[in-house]
């Protein structure tokens, strides 16, 4: 099934390496995958879609969190979250059904972008599944060409992030360092 | 100051007496810098082996080993190590040098993607960018290497950067605010695991590697003199259970003991202390101790679920978890005998009769040295208290199941990855971190001739280091698994040419010897033992014998074999 992972990463070289690396080397694979920085430009924000058998799920999200750059990483297929995407499709029609067509970008909500004699460029945003009969609706009027975002999430639960305190070195006199695990 | 002599200044600051590497094109400004600084250089013969020479220094102390290797092929001769540290949770910190930053991705001379190749292989990994982050990524390195659960490090080192000049300001605190680390276990589930454990009827203790990475033994032999519970510890965790401790049972697994398979098989509660339910012990997985329920204690919450579901979950460092489950066992001891102490007494009754009844123990012949024989010699020498690096095969299955260990620290082998090649630089560490012990290096005719070209460091440093080579011929467990599953169609597992023990020695100017009868065996290892240098002991041994009892892949671990099949009578 499905797994929708959201991520709070560092942005530190490699991060995102470490984070698809992780999910290859265990045998997960990424269905979707988008990054960008959060308000805070130190940290980006990933979403990651990963086809994952269900009994497996908390051992995606641990192994995440064992990654030093992944401040946070939560698991938005269980839990109140909302979860979109973006599809531009380039839509050609025959000059009969474009009205029909156009019916539908407007029920759907979706919008023209661009506008020419062999068809349109369409922009639409929504869940997943529901871009996913979209695009198979414009395939009914003809050729398409689809390029899709992958999908963003939030969660909608006041999660609290727990960050790890600065940790006193040996410099600092504490017993921290060679050989000692920290308490 | 130099990069080069602020990395080194890092060094000092985290304690670091020795290391071990080998120089290069853009390590020059870091080997200049050492050239006369009191830290000790260990030159080795290859890079594989500065890694498995640190990681026998850290698992010989529990402190951070550290290796060295120069760009491209140097780091890429790292990564077996690397790998072997990150399967076993040892603490290491290996620096690499790299091409100056201006040339980075131009293919220069000896440019590798270090940071890139090394990032599935290490615990965590740095790329300095310039030395005004050098003390800060070195410390991080060290701490991120030893906290939590240990693990490999790796930091990636411009030419540049050793020669910049800069102020080494020291670092107070090291500020990961993703790298959480649970240390203290959940006191509602410790409370929950010490009632289930004065409940059960069958109790079983199996603890493991992180025991050892913890300094928790103490603490387990505690835990099970409290409920008067056996324990079985696993080939990552040999000692931590002193050998005659009466609790003891045995090592579980494919090639575990009679008592330690039945045991975790027949249980109705299964401690897991530090381990990782690895298929070497677990067999197959669906029929692994159908009747238990499971408390499992690591520091790595992803170990915790990953094979088998626990009925209690503790993440925590399992020395501090044991010391409050101690507390709490003693708390909640009944007044009264439980219902379930009978039951318990019968149950630590059999699993010593097992014990007796299917010991592991040593076969001998008159014609023949046995490799069983061999074992039994390297344990009467040890008396359970040398330190024994072995290498990977027949003969590391045979010490495990053989030679007693009565403390942490002194069983030293490469067990999640099973690096052939291990045994041999692995005891160069542990000897330069234990000056003062005996170190047995135990190892195959095969995976000596892997580690050959460290005779040469062992010679140099005159390390005392006694080689003992199990010679049976063969890639040995090759060779088992060629007879017992591909119809004994050897392929490719005959060594046949091996060098002359005494003049291979001789040639790096020490001593050595072959042996091949059975009534020369003791004396000529007392021999080895007593001679105050290195010396290389080849113990020709029966070549066909394989290793019991076995688990065959896929089988369930009370499935043993126990010995070889009885030959058909000839009529
Ligand atoms: C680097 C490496 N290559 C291959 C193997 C596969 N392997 C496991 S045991 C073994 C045979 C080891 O032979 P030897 O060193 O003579 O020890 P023995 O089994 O005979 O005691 C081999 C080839 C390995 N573990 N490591
Ligand atoms: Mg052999």
């Amino acid at each position: 099934m499905m797994q929708v992972i959201s991520l709070l990463v560092e942005n530190k070289p490699g991060a995102l390496l470490r984070v698809t690396g992780i999910l290859s080397a265990r045998g997960y694979n990424i269905e979707s995958l988008t990054v960008a920085r959060t308000l805070d430009p130190e940290l980006s924000r990933m979403t990651i879609g990963v086809d994952v058998e269900e009994r497996l799920r908390a051992q995606v999200i641990k192994q995440m969190n064992k990654l030093i750059n992944v401040l946070q990483a939560t698991d938005m297929t269980d839990g109140r979250s909302i979860c979109r995407e973006m599809v531009l499709i380039k839509a050609r029609t025959r000059q009969e059904s474009r009205t029909a067509l156009l019916k539908e970008v407007e029920i759907f909500g979706a919008r023209v972008v661009d506008s020419s004699t062999d068809g349109f460029a369409i922009e639409a945003t929504g869940d997943p599944e529901k871009l996913d009969e979209f695009i198979g609706l414009m395939r009914s009027y003809g050729e398409i060409e689809v390029a899709r975002s992958g999908a963003v999430a939030i969660s909608l639960e006041s999660k609290k992030l727990r960050l790890q305190p600065p940790v006193p070195t040996r410099a600092a006199g504490s017993l921290a360092g060679n050989g000692v695990l920290n308490g | 100051m130099s990069g080069a002599q602020m990395l080194l200044e890092c060094l000092v600051q985290e304690g670091v007496d020795c290391f071990f590497g080998y120089p290069g094109g853009v390590t020059l400004p870091f080997y200049d810098a050492l050239y006369d600084h009191p830290i000790r250089h260990v030159l080795v013969r290859h890079e594989e082996n500065a890694c498995f020479a640190a990681e026998g220094y850290a698992r010989a102390t529990g402190k951070v080993g550290v290796c060295c290797a120069t760009s491209g092929p140097g780091a890429t001769n790292l990564i077996t190590g690397l790998v072997d540290s990150m399967m076993d949770s040892i603490p290491i910190v290996a620096l690499t040098g790299q091409v100056s930053s201006s040339l980075i991705g131009t293919d220069a001379f000896q440019e590798a993607d270090t940071f890139g190749i090394t990032r599935s292989c290490t615990k965590h990994n740095y790329m300095v960018r310039n030395i005004a982050e050098l003390p800060r990524i070195v410390h991080e390195a060290f701490y991120v290497a030893a906290s939590g659960r240990p693990g490999p490090v790796l930091v990636d080192i411009p030419k540049d950067v050793f020669q910049a000049m800069g102020h080494y300001t020291p670092v107070h605190s090291i500020h990961l605010p993703g790298y959480k680390v649970f240390t203290e276990g959940h006191a509602g589930q410790i409370r929950r695991a010490a009632q289930m454990i004065w409940e059960a009827e069958r109790p079983m203790f199996y603890a493991g590697g992180g025991i050892i990475a913890a300094d928790a033994s103490r603490e387990l032999q505690e835990l099970t003199e409290l409920v008067d519970g056996p324990a079985v510890t696993t080939l990552m965790g040999l000692g931590a259970m002193p050998s005659g401790h009466p609790n003891f049972i045995s090592m579980p697994g494919m090639h575990g003991s009679y008592a330690a398979n039945m045991g975790l098989t027949q249980s109705d509660l299964i401690v897991a202390l530090g381990v990782r339910f690895d298929d070497r012990v677990t067999g197959r997985l669906a029929a692994f101790a159908p009747h238990a329920k499971i408390i499992h204690v690591d520091i790595d919450p992803a170990e915790i679920g990953k094979n088998r579901t626990p009925d209690v979950p503790i993440v925590g460092d399992v020395k501090r978890v044991l010391q409050k489950l101690n507390k709490v066992i003693e708390e909640l001891k009944p007044a009264e005998a439980p219902r379930t102490e009978t039951a318990r007494r019968a149950w630590m009754h059999k699993l010593r009769s097992w014990k007796q009844e299917f010991p592991l123990a040593p076969v001998t012949s008159d014609t023949e040295i046995k490799p069983q024989h061999l074992m039994a010699e390297i344990d009467r020498v040890s008396g359970g208290k040398a330190i024994v690096t072995s290498d990977v095969g027949q003969h590391q299955m045979w010490a495990a199941q053989l030679v007693r260990f009565d403390l942490p620290r002194l069983w030293i082998n490469s067990g999640g990855l099973g690096s052939m090649g291990f045994g041999l630089p692995s005891a160069i560490g542990a000897q330069f971190a234990r000056p003062e012990s005996l170190v047995i290096s135990l190892v195959g005719d095969g995976g000596f001739q892997m580690a050959i070209p460290e005779l040469a460091t062992i010679a140099s440093y005159g390390l005392p280091v006694k080689i003992i080579v199990m010679n049976n011929g063969y890639l040995g467990m090759v060779r088992q698994w060629q007879d017992l599953f591909y119809n004994n169609r050897l392929s490719s597992v005959t060594l046949d040419c091996f060098p002359d023990a005494e003049k291979l020695a001789g040639a790096y100017g020490f001593k050595g010897r072959t042996v091949t009868q059975p009534h020369e065996l003791a004396a000529a290892v007392d021999a080895c033992i007593a001679e105050p240098g290195p010396y290389l002991l080849n113990v020709k041994v029966s070549p066909f014998e394989n290793v019991y009892p076995m688990v065959p892949s896929g089988g369930a671990i009370n499935e043993m074999v126990m010995g070889p099949p009885q030959p058909a009578v000839v009529k």
